[in-house]
């Protein structure tokens, strides 16, 4: 999953030369750094749901919990468990 | 009245906060009309100080031309100040029916409704005509008022990154089961001062069967063989479905704004756009003035062909300096620097040297794209802007940045 979803944000949000020049990993702060802007995470959050067949409501879909990779999977994988609960 | 202690303390934090990043806005108070050259008090109480102008959105040099000014004075006498009404109440008058039937004639659209301020009529367009079936994708760099205008919309939105039309296309094909796919993007995007491939939207638009909504307030009145803006620029007048514009900039520079295009959009803004139907009407003075603007303009090219010039000389001799611009072909030429505290260093040392302009730093623009957006006007002369380009080279030379490129700018200071 974490390597899905880094070469989605790679591909989604940065350049081809911003790419090369940056070290993007699971720790990487992405909104707070401006990597990628809160407006345009509403494609990330699509992706996710599509991918792994779930909702992921606004109100949890925040910022914050967008910001680095390791909280998107932790967002991920709590509705993933509601899913199969 | 209850003002608890701990909503002011929280709130005086809040301050602190913005103060100790050192993104504290502070006004400066200029004691002259709006100009090339102004008389600037600051900080606040300072000696009085003549500054050449820089960072105005007076592109054109009118908003203290004494054509405009004598237009305004005009309708005051034979208008009056202020309707005390919103549009659709007792607030038209005759001047803002022909105000909007001169800017459909100069925008080469159907229809155009005006409101009181460009930020307005993106607030409102976007909810009037859109619903949960449709999708509006915008460029990732478009300004500040249209991503609040599209927040306020029930359609769903997507974003393409800055002016890659391969990404757009992409958005498109995704989006093909939507009612309305509507692309979203400024003309010229005000800080970075490039224009929107316009030619190549409006193919994409019209292979994947959708609307193009096109901000045009860093643009009317000055891009474009006849000034008519970025859709003439490209040659593509005619087939913008949506314009948005404002009359605070380069059009006189006081306030309003339209939505100028397809007739039914600018119908629906009249039934239902927000700010249109509970905010004032434009005052009298300010629509005769766009009126008489449009009239000059319509006129003479001679205004836009100077600022041509004018940003020609402008952008080679920053060039020429030793400066990193963002290149472009608008009057807005940003010179960058990279480093926050540099950006508000270089425009303090060039105040003091008699240069007014204003560092530009995260949120504002991305992390690490520091600058210095400086803009030209019609009113500038080329004497003036050897004076400020010598200003430039010694305040630059003074931080050691003459010369050195992107990655030595930030070998230097940081990012």
């Amino acid at each position: 999953m974490k390597e899905m979803i880094l070469d989605y944000i790679k591909k989604e949000y940065l350049d081809e030369d911003e790419a090369d020049d940056m070290t993007l990993d699971e720790h990487t702060p992405l909104i707070s750094s401006g990597i990628v802007d809160s407006f345009s995470m509403v494609s990330l959050k699509r992706f996710l749901e599509k991918k792994y067949e779930i909702k992921l409501p606004d109100e949890e879909a925040t910022p914050q919990a967008f910001d680095t990779v390791t909280s998107i999977i932790a967002l991920v994988n709590k509705h993933l468990a509601k899913k199969g609960a | 009245m209850a003002y608890p202690a701990a909503v002011r303390e929280a709130w005086q934090a809040e301050l602190a906060g913005i103060r100790e990043k050192g993104i504290y806005k502070e006004e400066r108070f200029i004691h002259s009309p709006q100009a090339s050259h102004i008389t600037v008090e600051f900080p606040s109480g300072a000696e009085l100080k003549e500054v050449i102008n820089l960072c105005a959105n007076n592109y054109l040099g009118l908003s203290s031309h004494p054509e405009v000014i004598a237009a305004a004075h005009k309708a005051l006498d034979e208008r009056g100040y202020g309707m005390s009404s919103v549009r659709f109440i007792c607030g038209t008058q005759d001047v803002h029916r022909t105000l909007e039937q001169k800017l459909t004639e100069f925008l080469g659209t159907e229809d155009t409704i005006l409101f009181p301020s460009c930020l307005d009529a993106n607030a409102g367009v976007f909810e009037a005509i859109l619903g949960p079936e449709d999708v509006m994708i915008s460029d990732r760099l478009v300004h500040a008022s249209i991503v609040d205008g599209i927040r306020l919309a029930k359609a769903i939105h997507d974003t393409y990154k800055h002016c890659d039309m391969a990404h757009l296309e992409e958005k498109l094909q995704e989006h093909q089961d939507k009612r309305v796919r509507l692309i979203i993007t400024d003309g010229v995007f005000s800080m970075d001062g490039d224009l929107a491939p316009l030619d190549r939207i409006v193919a994409l638009a019209e292979k994947y069967n959708a609307l193009v909504f096109l901000d045009d307030s860093h643009a009317s009145g000055f891009i474009g063989r006849t000034g008519r803006g970025v859709h003439e620029h490209f040659g593509v007048m005619g087939r913008i479905d949506i314009i948005t514009t404002t009359l605070g900039k380069a059009l006189g520079g006081a306030s309003g704004g339209c939505v100028s295009g397809r007739k039914e959009i600018v119908e629906l803004c009249r039934q239902r756009a927000r700010p249109y139907l509970f905010s004032n009407a434009v005052p009298p003075p300010i629509a005769a003035s766009a009126i008489k603007v449009l009239e000059i303009l319509s006129a003479t090219t001679e205004r836009r062909d100077k600022l041509e010039t004018n940003a020609k000389f402008w952008r080679q001799g920053l060039i020429d300096a030793g400066f990193v611009i963002r290149e472009g072909e608008s009057p807005i030429v940003p010179v960058m620097l990279f480093n926050a505290k540099l950006a508000q260093d270089v425009a303090r040392d060039l105040y003091y040297e008699g240069i007014y302009v204003v560092g530009f730093f995260f949120p504002v623009v991305a992390a690490g794209q520091a600058r210095i957006r400086t803009q030209l006007s019609a009113d500038h002369d080329i004497p003036m802007l050897e004076k400020a380009l010598e200003a430039f080279k010694k305040v630059g030379a003074r931080h050691g940045i003459l010369g050195l490129d992107k990655k030595g700018i930030i070998a230097k200071y940081g990012l």
